[in-house]
């Protein structure tokens, strides 16, 4: 049974660690900083959690405490890739591409209509 | 086995410096800190994993808890807030 | 070489770097985030050195509070180096 565990623990690890190195390929790579915050933050979410869980998984004792801070990383990656996001909005960095498609301006400009009509 | 596994965790970190080294605005070096920092946070688990160790987890788990402030308040500053 | 102490000699020509681009760059808030990933590195450091409590101690402060600080001061006070 611990043997089984060990092997599925030694896959889900692999996995975890190779989307790890894609997302610091992704990070030099890509274009613009709103591409390179896709990268960078989902590719190496799921690999810093699939790593964690599968060490949890080749170590069974240790399995409470990596799941602790598999659901932290699950938590607090996405708030600081918001929050930056929003940021270097505001400050002015440019969309790659010419702006072909910018959701978030659209929407800006909806509420500012809607405050101006109020 | 896991000499592999640190190698190519290494990489990637590697990648995200040189990244972090040509970027030519700040949140560019701003989004490769925060892929650093959860690249090391696997990274320090997988060390604990060699060192046998299992209070040497903690590391990882302040890293997970602590890793997103400052990108956090980096961020603030730069909506003009703080 | 033992495969470790490759790992040593990489991470400390990442640390030599960050730690001179803190020194070099004319932009502070770009230092700030340098500064930060000298305290990542240095962590792992400590980790690799068998001393978790001090590895624990610059997680929190180096990440964290230093961030903040830092970040407040430039706030009110000026961003560019003459």
């Amino acid at each position: 049974m611990y043997q089984i565990l060990e092997y599925a623990g030694m896959v889900v690890t692999t996995i975890g660690v190779i989307f790890l190195f894609l997302g610091g390929l992704g990070v030099l790579r890509m274009p613009d900083v709103y591409t390179r915050m896709q990268a960078g933050t989902k590719a190496t979410t799921l690999g810093a959690v699939g790593a964690i869980v599968g060490v949890g998984m080749m170590h069974p004792e240790w399995f409470f405490k990596t799941s602790i801070i598999a659901l932290f990383i699950l938590l607090s990656n996405p708030i600081s890739s918001h929050a930056l996001a929003r940021g270097s909005y505001k400050i002015g960095i440019k969309v790659w591409q010419k702006k072909k498609i910018d959701a978030y301006e659209d929407a800006l400009k909806k509420v500012k209509k809607e405050e101006e009509a109020v | 086995m896991i000499y592999a596994f640190f190698g190519v965790a290494i990489a990637g970190l590697i990648l995200a410096a040189i990244r972090f080294a040509i970027g030519p605005t700040v949140p560019d070096r701003l989004v490769a800190l925060d892929t650093m920092t959860t690249i090391t946070t696997a990274f320090l688990v997988l060390l604990g994993f060699f060192f046998e160790r299992y209070i040497y987890i903690d590391v990882a788990l302040i890293y997970g808890v602590l890793g997103f402030v400052g990108v956090l308040t980096m961020a603030r500053y730069f909506e003009g807030g703080l | 070489m033992d495969y470790m102490s490759i790992i040593v000699i990489i991470l400390a020509v990442l640390l030599i770097l960050a730690a001179f681009f803190v020194i070099r760059s004319k932009d502070l808030v770009a230092a700030v985030v340098a500064s930060a990933v000298v305290s990542l590195i240095s962590s792992i450091y400590f980790y690799i050195l068998q001393a978790p409590d001090v590895a624990l101690t610059e997680a929190a402060i180096g990440v964290a509070l230093t961030t903040i600080f830092f970040m407040i001061t430039i706030r009110k006070t000026r961003r560019d180096e003459e």
